[in-house]
């Protein structure tokens, strides 16, 4: 070999091993009693504050266990559980028997903690809490209402002075279960909603931007002056924006908080008896938050791996017991005793 | 250029007879085995790309079979109601390729210009290899100063200005958020600018002097020999390096997904959200709800791959016909 | 002079002072993508940036120490995958093919080398992720080796081409039978060229994004072996610059100055190699 060469091939000798090392000091055995076992998972953005916070504290817990969570939208936990590329999925979406049927193996669906979905708005000037009515938010969406100072916003909220600047509805680009709990509130209330675009996770939306998660939208909102989109209430006070109160069946106008939410679930108790997967928007009740909605993760029935199996089992008891002391300070409502009851026994269905 | 084929056309056997039959003595020295195991790669590569295209027709079968051709003229993306068509993409990535493609090619060929024809040497080639340094950025880091940047200035300043003077174009008006066709056209004209500067500097490099001196000997400025003599010498050329450029725009997916505003619509004006193929991909790929879902989108990916062929292939035919051609010129 | 040769005067000044703008615009977006990604990125770089995991969701803190690692155990992948069958098939081009397989082989190059990343991406989610049933390291490398294999073969044939006929003859000249000749002595001339052909594509391919999106996903993780989702680099500056969190916007930043600090290294040192390179013939 000429001397010309003796430079380089040493050099690439040493970025290769260089690499390696990187790379071998981040290697464990995966699974088996002194490994790390890591568990994937995917799905709701709704949900990704409270479960990114658990996932965290059971591995302080149980250092060798890693959950994996990826934010990607209801929509994408239920389509990675369907391909199996994911061990367990969330959605705030339950699954109806018709997407059960989607599926090749069972699940089972466990609700986690109680969310409420706010709309947040960017408006220069005004500072104050906007008051909403029902078909003032199926109207943005819509596309009918197009500014501001339209009379079904100012009507509500008397004494605000409201620009004459277009309204900048921002929407979720990715699948959602944040949206299919608002397509589900608005379609409850607004019979022109319910006709032409109806509630899912991903909707054929009229107007508006897209954001590509609830962070998506979130920033959108916060960068654009005259946004206003919908999102989780965690998000809205992580980000200091502001969030509107919307008016519940009632006729009182609600700011979500984690009394309110929980009326909600209240007032559906005879139904949750029956079936965990109840939506519970524009539920009855005075003091109610008419946006409120479950939160769930899908288990399959059957896991093959003992490991995995006996970890996730694990997880729902903590999550049921100790896990619920978390959801307060993030501002998810816990679940009723009632729910947590039927859901411990349910964990005997994973085999 | 010299191969050892060329050297050596015929690949002789050590002699005739001997105990061992010919080819188990070539095999032997060596020669064989190295001609079969770089056969081997080089037909492995054509079996990659072949595989790809194949997995790409087969993966979208369902959805061929359900859209048929309709799929590219039809507007609605209704992943509800299972209906897929691909004119809003097919509208988007055509719509920012065509504003980058009118930012950069006048901005690429100026500099150009300049590169080639009146910058000294040592300046023409330090300011070209900063300028090949800017195709090297990531596009994901173009995307993080297009939502950063990029976005309020054109909200603030650029879009009101546009649309002040030439609001009663229909391709100007409208609400303006700052992200939309506009924006990605703008980071998409500066990840392709670089690309039609150093080609086309090439091309006009390449053009012999003696056109530029008879033009100077007839009187011409120089922005006259370079204009009406040097540049449609090597027109096709050039035209060539926009090809590439466009070849390479149309299949950019992070800094156009980030700024563009994400919505699956069909609109008149620059400022509104839309969405390309790659952009959608991106954006739906992970979630698509159900089969028929995520073959509509690698049908999409198919489209997107055919037509970047497509492109490619002409610009390196461009390319090609002006480095063959003489010095003659029709 | 008459007003007509005053008016081409000035419009050749006029003009040939545009051109020069455009040149001048054109360069100076590097450097103000530099400073830029420099300002907001250093306030962001410290200890915990590069040994930390994230923070969970909102809190502040955190770092992106698997993202680095992870984005280098997905090049040690590519280069493992694509750069030996891109060098390979290079040194078939250039020593051993025929006309027309010749020509295929350089066609699909073409063809692999003007893919969409996205389309990349597809393509290996379809034939690793999906009957593997996990997302993993192994499958985002195999997408980013799938795209330096047209990169590598370019210029591997190029620069091995270059090399003059006469060392080859020399050296068959000298008794050596083909293999060993292109072995210890075409392939060592052109070493230079190839190896800084192998840098410039895995710079290229440090920065993509798309092709990661949905075959080694995302991790919170320090990435465990090479059938786990694995964070990197840039899928991570992708999801922390749509995020509304400020913590994630500098860190957003930071991890942009790194990535385009190396990026910018390796090319330039490439061609600083190539630059200084001797010719073939002589030594």
């Amino acid at each position: 070999m000429n001397i010309r060469t003796r430079g380089t091939i040493p050099v690439l000798a040493v970025t290769l091993a260089l690499l390696g090392l990187l790379t071998g000091c981040s290697q464990q055995k995966s699974g088996g009693p002194s490994g790390v076992l890591t568990l994937n998972s995917a799905g709701s953005t709704l949900a990704y504050p409270i479960y990114s916070k658990w996932f965290s504290e059971y591995h302080n817990i149980h250092p060798n266990v890693e959950i994996n969570y990826a934010s990607i939208g209801s929509g994408g936990g239920i389509q990675q559980l369907r391909s199996g590329t994911v061990d367990f999925g969330a959605s705030d979406m339950p699954l109806n028997d018709k997407l059960l049927g989607t599926f090749s193996f069972k699940i089972v669906q466990f609700a986690t903690v109680l969310g409420a979905v706010v709309p947040i708005y960017n408006v220069p000037g005004i500072k104050t809490d906007l008051h909403f009515t029902p078909q003032a938010l199926a109207g943005i969406y819509l596309g009918n209402i197009k500014k501001w100072n339209d009379p079904a916003i100012t009507r509500a909220n008397p004494g605000i002075s409201f620009p004459d600047k277009d309204i900048v509805p921002v929407h979720r680009s990715d699948g959602s279960g944040t949206t299919f709990v608002w397509t589900d509130f608005l379609s409850k209330v607004s019979p022109e909603w319910k006709a032409k675009i109806g509630s899912d996770t991903s909707v054929s939306w009229p107007v508006g931007l897209g954001g590509k998660g609830s962070e998506g939208v979130t920033g959108v909102v916060e960068q654009t002056p005259y946004a206003f989109g919908y999102v989780e209430l965690i998000y809205a006070i992580q980000n200091h924006l502001a969030y509107g109160l919307v008016q519940n069946p009632a006729g009182k106008f609600i700011k979500a908080s984690l009394d309110n939410v929980t009326l909600a679930a209240q007032s559906a108790a005879k139904d949750l008896a029956k079936d965990i997967r109840v939506s519970i928007t524009n539920a009855p009740g005075p003091d109610a938050y008419p946006i409120s909605t479950f939160t769930y993760l899908l288990i399959p029935a059957r896991i093959n791996d003992s490991s995995k199996r006996a970890t996730i089992k694990d997880f729902l008891h903590w999550m049921l017991t100790d896990g619920q002391n978390d959801a307060e300070k993030l501002s998810y409502s816990p679940l009723p005793q009632q729910v947590v009851d039927i859901e411990l026994k349910q964990i005997q269905e994973i085999h | 250029m010299a191969t050892t084929t060329d050297i050596l056309p015929s690949r002789s056997g050590n002699g005739a007879g001997g105990r061992l039959s010919s080819w188990k003595r070539r095999l032997l020295t060596g020669d064989d085995i190295a001609y079969l195991i770089t056969l081997a790669f080089a037909v492995g590569v054509v079996l990659l790309g072949v595989l790809l295209v194949l997995q790409l027709w087969w993966q979208s079968s369902l959805a061929r079979e359900k859209f048929g051709w309709q799929f590219l003229i039809s507007s609605v993306w209704n992943p509800v109601t299972e209906q897929f068509g691909a004119l809003p993409f097919i509208y988007g990535t055509l719509v920012t390729s065509a504003v980058a493609l009118v930012v950069a090619v006048p901005l690429g060929l100026g500099a150009a210009i300049f590169l080639a024809e009146l910058a000294p040497r040592a300046l023409s080639e330090v300011m070209t290899f900063v300028i090949e340094l800017l195709a090297a950025i990531p596009s994901v880091i173009i995307g993080l100063l297009g939502i950063f940047v990029l976005v309020p200035v054109l909200r603030i300043y650029i879009g009101p200005a546009l649309q002040s003077v030439f609001g009663f174009l229909p391709i100007f008006a409208g609400p303006i958020y700052g992200v939309g066709l506009m924006a990605a056209g703008l980071v998409l004209a500066i990840m392709i600018v670089p690309f039609i500067i150093t080609v086309s500097r090439e091309i006009l490099l390449a053009v012999p002097a003696d056109q530029r001196e008879a033009a100077l000997a007839l009187g011409a400025t120089k922005w006259e020999s370079t204009w009406k003599v040097v540049v449609p010498y090597a027109r096709s050329g050039i035209i060539g390096s926009v090809f590439l450029a466009l070849a390479r725009a149309l299949g950019e997916t992070m800094a156009v997904t980030m700024v563009i505003g994400n919505a699956p619509l069909v609109s008149t004006s620059l400022f509104a959200p839309g969405n390309t193929i790659a952009s959608v991909i991106a954006n739906e790929f992970a979630e698509a709800m159900g089969m028929l879902n995520l073959q509509a989108l690698i049908e999409l990916g198919l489209v997107l791959f055919a037509v970047t062929i497509v492109i490619n292939a002409l610009a390196r035919l461009l390319v090609l016909a002006t480095t063959r051609r003489g010095s003659t010129h029709p | 002079m008459r007003f007509r040769d005053y008016r081409r005067k000035i419009i050749n000044v006029v003009m040939l002072s545009l051109t020069g703008l455009c040149a001048l615009a054109s360069v100076s977006v590097l450097f103000f993508v530099l400073g830029y990604l420099f300002v907001h990125g250093f306030k962001a770089l410290s200890w915990d940036f590069f040994t930390k995991l994230p923070a969970p969701v909102g809190e502040s803190g955190g770092g992106m120490a698997n993202a680095i690692i992870g984005s280098a155990k997905l090049l040690l992948i590519a280069l493992l995958s694509g750069v030996p069958v891109g060098l390979i098939a290079g040194i078939y081009l250039a020593e051993f093919s025929g006309k027309t397989f010749g020509f295929t082989v350089r066609y699909v190059a073409d063809l692999l080398n003007g893919v969409p990343s996205i389309v990349m991406g597809i393509f290996i989610y379809t034939v690793i992720v999906l009957p593997m049933h996990h997302f993993s390291a192994l499958a985002g490398g195999l997408a980013l080796g799938a795209m330096l294999v047209p990169i590598v073969l370019r210029s591997t044939e190029d620069f091995l081409r270059a090399v003059p006929r006469s060392l080859r003859e020399a050296a068959l000249a000298l008794g050596a039978s083909r293999w060993k000749a292109i072995a210890t002595v075409v392939i060592p001339a052109a070493g230079r060229g190839i190896t800084t052909g192998v840098l410039l594509a895995l710079a290229r391919v440090a920065g993509e994004t798309a092709p990661l999106l949905f075959t080694s996903f995302q991790s919170q993780y320090w990435s465990q072996g090479f059938n786990q989702p694995t964070a990197s680099l840039p899928v991570m500056i992708y999801t922390y610059a749509i995020s509304p969190y400020e913590n994630w916007h500098r860190q957003a930043w930071a991890a942009g100055f790194i990535l385009l600090m190396l990026v910018l290294v390796a090319n330039i040192g490439a061609r600083l190699i190539l630059s200084r390179r001797a010719s073939p013939a002589r030594g």
